[in-house]
């Protein structure tokens, strides 16, 4: 949790600071479909079922969180 | 999760698992369409056909045949740069039946170059077994999780997840059963087996982090990395890279390598020494100290529907897993040998995955 709590004040403080270093005009590349985290939602759901059903580990799979904010 | 309502889309496919004596295969469905301005609502539909003759159902039951199928229904609330997300899931099948709401939200920070999201979801299971018309046990699940996106330049993005989930009520397999050794009057011994105990609770958390970077030419290279622990007493990492590569006619082409390694449970035993050995006993393969490995390849071709006017564009896709499993403490019981020396147990398993995805 100290962790977390380190990551989160990081966030609020670089708000209090720092101008976006990359503008929406530079978000070509970020924005191009081979720079989705879960361009194929339907299958990573199915291949972390997989997973899932043979590991012990759980949680915090690929494709969570994603999202490049592009828009 | 962007503070952008998802994608209209519809998505059809078709999944196969096969290996360890085990075949699963069947459809899954979503559909999801924007509903008005700010809603956008989807809509899923699952099916596994499993055929089972693994290792733990040839050395303590008979073979299986079974189904699972699952639907769900998801909104999504855009609200200036919050995105707020309800969900319900249930799935049944014959033993096993699983209800589960979710609530999130997700927020837009710093000229859009960071999103941070919160979720919380809650689970109800009912375990019964289908030898035993009366017994019926429950499971209640929460998870909370915790995810940031960062752009970090305009070629590199960063994704990072940390999830903490706890259940509560019969955590373990109905059906299995933990191996002891008997030693006759002369010497000599035997195995025999006896229903597993496992607690009534278990909390674990994962820490998730992934990258994806613009390559100078058109193609992407990503990694990812995540640790796992929890209250039983088991620590899991796993690792994987992939590459994306277009090509100018169409297609792209994904390949990709995972690997998976983790240490036993703390009540985990291949051959308990005598029965009731201790407060807890289990003898499931994936509470075991193993590791896997992961090589996979998707092909996808994109297409647009210049035909119809209500269709954006389409892919055709086909994906290959070959997943390999070494186990390091569980050995193959089923293989004739002095008891606690028969060969370790691995097995190969192979997925395929057959889907096309429309946008509209």
């Amino acid at each position: 949790m100290r962790f977390i709590s380190f990551i989160i004040l990081l966030v609020l403080l670089q708000g209090c600071s720092i101008e976006p270093w990359v503008m929406p005009y530079e978000r070509a590349r970020l924005a191009d479909p081979i720079m989705n985290m879960d361009p194929n939602p339907v299958s990573s759901s199915y291949l972390n079922h997989v997973y899932q059903a043979r590991e012990s580990a759980r949680g915090a799979e690929s494709g969570q969180g994603g999202g490049c904010g592009c828009n | 999760m962007a503070a952008i309502l998802p994608e209209d889309r519809f998505d059809a496919l078709y999944h196969y698992y096969g290996g360890g004596g085990v075949d699963i295969s069947g459809p899954s469905l979503l559909f999801r369409k924007q509903v008005a301005a700010p809603l956008s609502m989807s809509a899923h539909y699952y099916v596994d056909t499993i055929s089972s003759a693994s290792i733990d159902v040839v050395t303590q039951a008979s073979p299986y045949n079974e189904e699972r199928t699952e639907y769900g229904l998801n909104v999504d609330y855009l609200n200036g740069k919050n995105l707020l997300s309800m969900g319900y899931t249930t799935s049944s099948e014959n033993d096993y039946v699983a209800n589960t709401v979710s609530v999130g939200i997700s927020q837009d920070f710093f000229g859009d170059l960071t999103n941070v999201s919160l979720g919380f979801a809650r689970g109800s299971d009912t375990v019964s077994r289908s030898t035993d018309n009366v017994f019926e046990r429950a499971v209640e699940r929460r998870n909370y999780r915790f995810g940031l996106s960062q752009i970090l330049t305009k070629n590199m993005t960063v994704t990072f997840a940390f999830d903490l989930t706890s259940d509560e009520g019969f955590l373990n397999n109905p059906y299995r059963s933990y191996r002891y050794s008997t030693v006759a009057g002369d010497g000599s011994v035997s195995e025999s087996w006896s229903p597993e105990v496992y607690p009534g609770t278990r909390t674990s958390n994962a820490l998730g982090l992934r990258g994806l970077y613009y390559l100078p030419y058109r193609a992407a290279i990503g990694a990812e990395v995540r640790q796992f622990s929890d209250t039983w007493g088991i620590k899991a990492q796993n690792w994987q890279v992939f590459y994306r590569h277009p090509t100018d006619n169409g297609w792209l082409f994904e390949v990709r390598y995972r690997q998976y390694s983790q240490n036993r449970a703390d009540f985990y035993s291949d051959l308990f020494d005598v029965q009731n050995a201790q407060n807890y006993m289990a003898r499931d393969k994936e509470l075991s100290t193993y590791e896997s490995q992961t090589f996979g390849v998707t092909a996808s071709y994109g297409f647009n529907f210049s035909g119809i006017q209500w269709i954006d564009r389409g892919s055709i896709n086909l994906s290959w897993d070959h997943l390999r499993f070494d186990y390091a403490d569980f050995r193959n019981a089923d293989v004739s040998s002095d008891v606690g020396n028969e060969p370790l147990y691995g097995f190969s398993a192979n997925v395929i995955q057959v889907y096309i995805s429309v946008w509209y």
